[in-house]
């Protein structure tokens, strides 16, 4: 596989991939796989209609990784991608996912993937999604990622998401449904400068006794960003969930927080929060009084928020 | 050595008219020396201790730290003068965690080891504490302790600690003598400047120096001047300020 400087400098920022990786992985680049491993215990294999891949995780498949970065680095690219994952029963992987795209042209480039899990019996997924843009063209770099997460009895996701940097337009939608006992992690990272502006929109549906829900969702607007959170966890059975925004607004950012929640059962538990504010003026002295620059501060004060 | 002359700070009241917290202060406080300053509520200890980090500016007079003089600089050109401030009230931080306030206190990069010989200090079982965020899941006393800490690993030629007590329970408290008795002994090049009002604090002080009103009341040898104050509020016993 024979890559760019900045199809490397991609990888590195939405996969944390120096080199190919260990285990199976499908990249994607510029729209066409560029590179595919399987291994016996998970298979990839392209859609028949060539609208995206579908990834089978063997029950019982214990320690292993799937890397599915996405690279865009020519102007102009449109895409909708659906992947499919099935993690067996009793499985414990890791799956990473990202999306980077590098617009130095003056047309948008644009990568909405749709990723559909489908997590069986006792299965345990932890989920990254990083998003990454960069380049300096006048084009836009957009991403509209959908998520949707069918999880049965007992099983476990953890989803970290993140988008750091140089995304200009982004809307994210995350539906989950949850039956008996089965856990959900999600920690969302997003920050927002420039004009960019970003949508989240979670829908968790408790469907079972004992399922549980914990969203969580840190960001920080600067400059003229903008940002909506909308998180809504329903409970329909005797069952715990909990939703949390909180945010950081600097400069001209705007920021909409709308958590909510619907209990459908009297004893489902269901708990939201939601907290934005300026950086504390005493946070800012504080670190002043360590030695460092007022700009300084702000990083460390940032950066320890989404960290 | 830190020279404070002719000190005033004025504030502007809503009706227009102006008070001085500070009144004409003068105050030299010399190096290897464990000075405390104390005086009843509202004499202005704690603006005091501002004007001298460079969180507050003086309306008039003079700030000079070995000769030179910071008057103009800032809260960060006056950290890297080489004064430390630890705070009355230590600030919480979503995200940072204790080992990120020690290697930015300390200015360069550090080992966990060495972060971890900080809290040593302040009495902390490093392991504990080095990978938690110095958020609201810590105590007062916890906190407390680690902003000793922070101050500490910036090794600061003067270190200015705002009411080390205050806020925290009786244990911690007792636990906190002895980190300054500590310090005390460790004092070196370094100076000190501890704002306080208990007896205890005042014990292991060098020098006193007792406010009054915005200004110097007193100033001297420990031995000289805790006797005169036992009993007021400017040398409170432990279950004193539990009341």
């Amino acid at each position: 596989m024979a890559l760019t400087e900045i199809q490397k400098k991609i990888l590195a920022e939405v996969a944390d991939l120096h080199k190919v990786p260990v285990g199976a992985y499908n990249f994607r680049i510029n729209g066409a796989t560029e590179s595919r491993n399987t291994t016996a215990n998970i298979d990839i294999r392209s859609k028949a209609d060539g609208s995206g891949i579908d990834i089978h995780i063997m029950p019982g498949t214990k320690n292993e990784s799937v890397h599915i970065p996405v690279v865009l680095s020519e102007s102009g690219l449109k895409e909708t991608v659906y992947n499919n994952f099935y993690i067996g029963e009793g499985a414990d992987v890791t799956i990473v996912a990202g999306c980077g795209i590098d617009n130095c042209g003056n047309q948008d480039s644009q990568h909405d993937g749709v990723h559909r899990f489908y997590v069986e019996k006792g299965a345990k997924v932890r989920y990254v999604e990083k998003h990454y843009g960069s380049g300096d063209g006048e084009g836009k770099r957009i991403l509209n990622p959908v998520t949707e997460v069918y999880m049965e009895e007992g099983s476990h996701m953890e989803m970290e998401m993140a988008q750091i940097k140089g995304v200009d337009s982004t809307e994210r939608s995350t539906i989950a449904e949850l039956k008996k006992d089965a856990s959900l992690v999600v920690r969302e990272r997003l920050m927002t400068h420039g004009h960019q502006s970003a949508l989240s929109v979670y829908k968790v549906s408790l469907l079972e006794e004992g399922a549980n829900a914990d969203v969580v969702s840190r960001s920080v607007a600067r400059d003229d960003s903008k940002q909506k959170f909308d998180a809504c966890v329903a409970g329909f059975a005797p069952c715990k969930g909990h939703t949390e925004c909180d945010s950081i607004i600097m400069d001209n950012g705007t920021i909409l927080a709308v958590p909510s929640l619907e209990a459908r059962h009297v004893d489902a538990a269901l708990v939201h929060e939601a907290a934005i504010g300026k950086i504390a003026g005493e946070q800012l002295i504080k670190l002043m009084t360590l030695g460092l620059t007022e700009h300084e501060a702000e990083e460390e004060i940032i950066n320890g928020f989404l960290a | 050595m830190l020279e404070l002359k002719n000190i005033t700070f004025s504030v502007s009241l809503e009706d227009g008219k102006t008070k001085d917290i500070i009144r004409n202060l003068s105050l030299t406080v010399p190096d290897r020396t464990f000075t405390v300053i104390t005086g009843p509520n509202g004499s202005g200890k704690t603006t005091l201790a501002k004007l001298i980090a460079g969180i507050e500016k003086p309306t008039e007079g003079r700030i000079l730290l070995d000769g030179e003089d910071i008057t103009d600089l800032g809260i960060t050109e006056r950290a890297k003068a080489g004064i430390g401030f630890a705070f009355q009230a230590p600030v919480r931080f979503k995200g940072i965690k204790v080992y990120d306030l020690l290697r930015i206190a300390s200015g360069k990069p550090i080992t966990p080891s060495a972060a971890c010989e900080y809290l040593s200090e302040v009495g902390l079982c490093a392991r504990d504490y080095i990978n938690r965020e110095a958020n609201a899941s810590l105590s007062g006393g916890e906190m407390k302790r680690i902003e000793i800490a922070t101050v500490l690993a910036r090794q600061s030629r003067l270190s200015v600690f705002d009411e080390p007590e205050a806020g925290i329970d009786l244990w911690s408290f007792q636990n906190l003598i002895r980190v300054f008795r500590s310090m005390r002994e460790k004092i070196n090049d370094s100076s000190m400047i501890i704002i306080s009002h208990q007896e205890r604090i005042l014990e292991i002080a060098d020098e006193i120096a007792v406010l009054a009103g915005g200004t110097i009341d007193s100033y001297g040898k420990r031995d000289d001047i805790l006797p005169t104050l036992v009993g007021t509020e400017s040398a409170q016993d432990a279950c004193t300020r539990l009341k």
